[in-house]
């Protein structure tokens, strides 16, 4: 079995995978990280949604083993010990969940447009949220926690 | 999905013999196509060699009148490139527009065109735009290259290394999206070059992207919206299905040819 290495939240980590060992299959299963949500498994609905070396990705479309040497980062890497990360914390504030499924995909999404971009704008937020689905809140806290925690970071 | 012995060759050379010797190799790209449809068991490989390995197969230079991108170059990187923008800013517009931000940070411009999906919004540039496909084998033109429904004139164990586009004088590419998945329902990709105007058509046939050369007379003697509002395409080989009937298609043909001219301006 192929063995897999890779920076998990600024920690190393590394495993023997099976080949077709999905990326947020590690994550949960292997690491113990269950924040990262499996919704579709089809690539449709962002609740996997992780930055791999930067970059939001849907880790259930990523073999565990095409992640081999990257740094990964989930939501349970972005709060600073008992201190949440802005987004997160704008979130709260806005009332931005209500079950909260959706939640680490969407937070791991606006950080990753909010990393290239302080001010989006409504529209930019919305088409920027193509991949990720919410079936609770009808979208509208979930902007406004965007623009007020992109403005925070 | 099945289980499958994993290769991460580190040249073109190596992944070439890599997918030579299995018994029945795939190769992966982003992996936005092939992982989903692994996971559906529509495809079992024996082997799966990752090109993600390979630094020369990504990026973009411009020179000479030409655009090149290498086959791993993601959605992403060609639609923020401001060397895109600058020589061909519709095809920048294009990738930008394809799916949402996470599969533009992962699928690439060879796996799309690979692919050929009928709905696939790259094809109708490189036929527009008379593009070249460069492989590890040969050189083909992008019409040689889409022979079909999900075909290409790829063969087994061959590998596209990049893309080469000439600079047009002007060029739009104007979709009418699927507004749930992005994919084309219909895609029209108009360019004006040195030698004339091409409209491709991407979303609509049933045989994949094709050239609508009555289009593409009538803006060559008038390069303007008006040249194209008269010509209607007719549904005879055009989709239908849930989405729209192959006459709906046809008349979103015209419309989006016309929204094209005026958007190359
Ligand atoms: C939710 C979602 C929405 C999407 N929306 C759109 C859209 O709006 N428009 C659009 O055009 N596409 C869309 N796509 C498809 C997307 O663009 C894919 O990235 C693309 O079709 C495949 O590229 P890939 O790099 O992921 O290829 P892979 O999935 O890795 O490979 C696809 C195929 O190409 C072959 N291949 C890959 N690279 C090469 C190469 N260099 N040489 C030879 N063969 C190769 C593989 O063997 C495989 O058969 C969408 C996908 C998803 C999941
Ligand atoms: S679980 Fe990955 S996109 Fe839905
Ligand atoms: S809060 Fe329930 S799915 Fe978004």
């Amino acid at each position: 079995m192929p063995t897999v290495s890779m920076t998990v939240n600024g920690k190393s980590v590394s495993g023997e995978v099976e080949a077709r060992t999905l990326l947020v299959q590690f994550i949960r299963e292997n690491l113990g990280l269950t924040g990262t949500h499996v919704g579709c498994d089809t690539s449709q609905c962002g609740a996997c949604v992780v930055h791999v070396d930067g970059k939001s990705m849907k880790s259930c479309s990523l073999l565990a083993v095409q992640a081999d040497g990257a740094e990964v980062t989930t939501i349970e890497g972005l709060a600073n010990g008992e201190e949440l990360h802005p987004m997160q914390e704008a979130f709260r504030n806005n009332h931005g969940l209500q079950c909260g499924f959706c939640t680490p995909g969407m937070v791991m999404s606006a950080v990753d447009l909010a990393n290239n971009n302080k001010n989006p704008s409504e529209e930019e937020i919305r088409e920027w949220l193509e991949g990720n689905i919410c079936r609770c809140t009808g979208y509208h806290n979930i902007v406004k926690s965007i623009k007020e925690g992109a403005a925070n970071m | 999905m099945y289980d499958f012995n994993y290769h991460k060759p580190g040249s073109l050379a190596d992944a070439a013999s890599a997918i030579a010797g299995a018994e029945d190799g795939k190769l992966v790209a982003g992996g936005m196509t092939l992982i989903p449809t692994m996971k559906q068991r529509l495809a079992a490989p024996s082997d799966v060699v990752d090109l993600g390995g390979i630094g020369d197969l990504v990026g973009i230079t411009v020179g000479g009148g030409t655009v090149t991108i290498g086959a791993m170059t993601t959605h992403g990187a060609v639609a923020a490139s401001a060397d895109v923008k600058g020589a061909i800013p519709a095809l920048a517009e294009l990738a930008d527009n394809i799916g949402d931000p996470q599969v533009r940070n992962r699928g690439t411009i060879g796996g799309s065109i690979a692919n050929n999906d009928p709905a696939a919004d790259y094809p109708a540039a490189l036929v527009a735009l008379g593009a070249t496909v460069v492989t590890n084998k040969r050189e083909l033109s992008a019409e040689d290259f889409f022979t079909g429904l999900f075909d290409t004139a790829l063969d087994e164990d061959e590998i596209i290394s990049s893309i080469k586009f000439p600079v047009p004088e002007k060029a739009a590419y104007v979709k009418f999206a699927n507004p749930a998945s992005r994919y084309a329902m219909v895609g029209v990709f108009v360019a004006k070059g040195s030698d004339g105007v091409r409209v491709a058509v991407t979303g609509a046939g049933d045989d994949g992207v094709f050239r609508v050369t009555e289009m593409e007379s009538a803006l060559a003697g008038n390069f303007s919206p008006d040249a194209v509002s008269g010509i209607s395409v007719s549904p005879d080989g055009l989709n239908s299905d849930i989405h729209a009937s192959a006459e709906y298609r046809a008349h979103l043909i015209s419309v989006m040819a016309k929204r094209a001219v005026a958007a190359a301006g």
